[in-house]
């Protein structure tokens, strides 16, 4: 079988596609696991709520906009809620209590999703539906604007943490929680922000993703997989780590379904990731290791 | 101002103070000596709850502040300088400062004024401003420690083991700082190895052995009559 140039350019797209939209997803999960230690595997469960809330959003208003909007501010208050009463009383204990507790309400999430929304899945329209010719294919203009889209929050998430006060205050508590406290800084209330966005975040990526693929109630399972393998490979809690590595295991992705079908082509990911723990188990993207 | 009463603290299950009790007045230099392990440091951590006290209580101007969360203590004007420094080594230097100087009630100036005084008394952290804070040297990260304590405009400053590991370039730098913060009316605790210079700039001395304070006296008797000293931590 001869691949050719033209196909590997698509998937190169495809990929980066892919790639920023789980970008917007892990940048989440490592936030929240550097400044509080939290593994959250309940947070694909987090992108199928906003998902299925933007769905409902959508099915009211019809306006794409409002919906990713709504789900991201429902789902982020909803965020704040659960980590105040679930995480919070467990910092700094054994990380397997907030393991079971996250795999607890990520089951709670599904069910929850099943009962209120039903079995089948939902569509999303796209906002935008037109498609421009990409070699022998009609791409969709809604596919570049997802990623563009996703890339846009992760700017404007590096922004904030960079310049201004309650970035100072993030970043100082993800290194150094006690200091921070003794230096006045509010630590329980910035665990419980870094949670709301990261939650947010979730939400967002699951109305940009409902176009895409649908919102059901199993969905949050194969981000949240996803999402850590990429949290691992970019190295835990490290930001850019993550969005690089969201992009190198998309595209890796996607160039192995040119030779096998999508569903074994996970299995790329889940190589890199064993590769990773094995030989640098910091993760790829640390310039060096701590 | 500051007082403690038979504080009794535990790390994990070892019993680490005894029974601690002692006073800082306002505007107080006290020094709090004691050989390694006997629990300075546990002291200032039960102060500043990081170690919660098991039994005993901490007032501050009055009030019961024991078992309060760290940051309610800083806002009332307790600052804690540690002993390993804890700079925030991938914050620049000035965002180190801002941990402490962006807080509710202070307007641009005041924050400017607090800024320009702290590089006043140090200057390389002015030039230092944009590095990264784990870039610094031992002694200039202790110079920022101190500055950053002094963000918050603290009534009391806990200050543990400032000159360990210092040039004695440095020492006499941090001795001067001591005065400065003494001359502006901020009580000190300093928990230190270095005799001779907390029998200088302390008023009052305590002596710990074993988690309980043994001795106390007017560090101006220590300074004429160092027998205590010698019992007490064998220099």
């Amino acid at each position: 079988m001869s691949v050719g140039f033209e196909q590997i350019l698509v998937q190169t797209v495809n990929g980066l596609v892919n790639g920023m939209i789980l970008a917007l997803v892990a940048s989440g999960l490592t936030l929240i696991f550097g400044i509080m230690d939290v593994v959250n595997f309940a947070h694909g469960d987090l992108v199928m709520l906003g998902g299925f809330v933007g769905a409902s959003t959508m099915a009211t208003t019809g306006n794409f906009w409002l919906a990713l909007l709504v789900a991201a501010v429902v789902v982020a208050v909803f965020g704040a809620a659960l980590q105040i009463s679930t995480l919070r009383p467990l910092l700094g204990r054994d990380p397997l209590t907030t393991i079971l507790a996250t795999f607890g309400v990520s089951l709670v999430l599904q069910k929850y999703a099943l009962w209120q929304w039903g079995p089948s899945a939902r569509n999303l329209q796209e906002p935008i539906t037109g498609r421009f010719d990409l070699f022998y294919l009609q791409y969709p203009w809604y596919r570049v604007a997802t990623a563009v889209l996703a890339s846009a929050m992760i700017g404007a998430l590096w922004l904030f943490l960079k310049r201004g006060t309650y970035g100072i205050w993030i970043r100082a508590t993800t290194q150094d929680r006690i200091m921070a406290a003794a230096m006045g800084i509010p630590v329980p209330w910035v665990h419980t922000s870094v949670f709301a966005i990261g939650a947010a975040m979730a939400a967002a990526s699951g109305v940009l993703f409902g176009p895409l693929g649908g919102v059901t109630q199993t969905m949050g399972s194969d981000f949240t997989l996803r999402a850590f393998i990429v949290v691992v490979v970019g190295g835990m809690g490290n930001l850019g780590g993550s969005i690089l590595a969201s992009i190198f295991i998309s595209l890796l992705e996607a160039y192995a379904s040119l030779f096998v079908s999508p569903a074994q082509a996970v299995i790329v990911s889940f190589v890199a990731l064993i590769l990773t723990l094995l030989f640098r188990p910091t993760g790829l993207f640390v310039p060096t290791p701590k | 101002m500051l007082s403690l009463s038979d504080v009794h603290a535990y790390y994990g299950k070892s019993h680490i103070l005894h029974g601690v009790s002692l006073e800082v007045g306002p505007g107080e230099v006290v020094g709090l000596l004691g050989r390694n392990g006997v629990g300075k440091s546990t002291t200032l951590k039960s102060v500043m709850g990081l170690a919660q006290p098991a039994r005993g209580h901490v007032t501050f101007e009055g009030r019961n502040i024991t078992g309060l969360a760290p940051h309610h203590l800083a806002r009332l004007g307790i600052a804690w300088v540690p002993e390993d420094r804890r700079i925030f080594r991938l914050l620049t230097v000035l965002e180190n400062l801002r941990t402490g100087l962006d807080r509710a009630g202070l307007d641009d100036r005041r924050r400017q004024k607090l800024l320009d005084k702290v590089y006043g008394a140090f200057p390389l952290l002015r030039e230092r401003r944009h590095q990264a804070g784990g870039t610094l040297s031992g002694g200039e990260q202790q110079m920022l420690a101190i500055a950053r304590a002094m963000m918050l405009e603290p009534k009391i400053i806990l200050l543990d083991e400032p000159t360990e590991g210092l040039m004695p370039r440095m020492v006499s730098q941090i001795r001067d700082i001591i005065g400065v913060l003494h001359d502006e009316g901020v009580a000190i605790l300093l928990v230190e190895q270095n005799v001779p210079l907390t029998l200088a700039v302390s008023a009052r001395i305590y002596i710990m052995e074993k988690g309980v304070v043994r001795h106390h006296a007017p560090a101006a008797d220590l300074r004429t009559d160092p027998a205590m000293i010698h019992q007490y931590l064998g220099v």
